[in-house]
């Protein structure tokens, strides 16, 4: 069960994930983030306070976006990541890949 | 202990796949994050024969029987359909990842790096997949 909300901010979007994500719901992430940028969005916030797991399939979202954004100079910052489901981002190296942070604060400061 | 799930080929299915294996690695010694992973890695070679070797077609379905021997857990995976060989894949880097913009490769990347052993053997029919985790 994934739960996305979008929430607009002045100056960014914030992207909250509540559940799970797997092979079965990737897609809603990918539509939520696809819609973020045809609407012009430079900045995006994942909350994944409430993210409980994350499949490949999750995973293959934000990197397929990765290179685009560094293009296009959009930004996006994950942050609030469980301990549990932060180390899935480290066994693949994705924590240096992309941008994480522990705190919507410090998240912000990326943007 | 040997526990045996019937899945069928649909990805909704997959929630199920992770209650089922909650509640068998919550009677061993691993910790919150280690659960996770290992639920992590058998729902990538679950997801992986749903998608591509069943294309999600719900008449289908695999089965994975948990097994105890000493200290290490094995799950394996039957599927009977064109096999996919795990141990020969060439999963691409993360590198090949990112310029290919491609959203699959990941899955078998962390099959390979969470589990401490992994065994294929097909008889042409019968596939069977298995993932072995020490404890």
């Amino acid at each position: 069960m994934l739960e996305i909300k979008i929430i607009k901010e002045e100056k960014y979007s914030i992207l909250h994930l509540e559940g799970e994500v797997d092979a079965s719901n990737s897609v809603e992430l990918d539509s939520s983030i696809q819609g973020l940028l045809e609407e012009g969005e430079s900045g995006i916030l994942v909350d994944a306070c409430h993210l409980e797991y994350i499949s490949s399939a999750g995973l293959g979202v934000f990197m397929s976006y990765l290179e685009d954004f560094q293009e296009r100079n959009i930004k996006l910052v994950i942050y609030g990541l469980k301990e549990k489901v932060f180390q899935v981002f480290v066994i693949l190296g994705l924590d240096k890949l992309m941008d994480i942070k522990n705190t919507k604060e410090e998240a912000l400061e990326e943007l | 202990m040997k526990q045996k799930l019937r899945l069928y080929c649909n990805t909704d299915q997959l929630v199920n796949l992770r209650q089922f294996l909650d509640l068998e690695l919550k009677e061993t010694t691993l910790t919150e994050i280690d659960s996770l992973q290992v639920i992590l890695a058998v729902e990538e070679v679950c997801a992986n024969l749903i998608i591509h070797s069943h294309d999600c077609n719900p008449t289908e379905f695999i089965e994975l029987y948990v097994l105890r021997k000493n200290e290490t857990i094995i799950f394996e995976i039957k599927d009977y359909g064109r096999g996919f060989n795990i141990i020969e894949y060439q999963e691409p880097n993360i590198d090949q990842v990112l310029k290919t913009k491609r959203k699959g490769g990941l899955g078998i990347m962390l099959v390979k790096k969470i589990m401490d052993k992994i065994e294929f053997e097909s008889n042409g029919t019968k596939n069977t997949c298995r993932l072995f985790k020490n404890l």
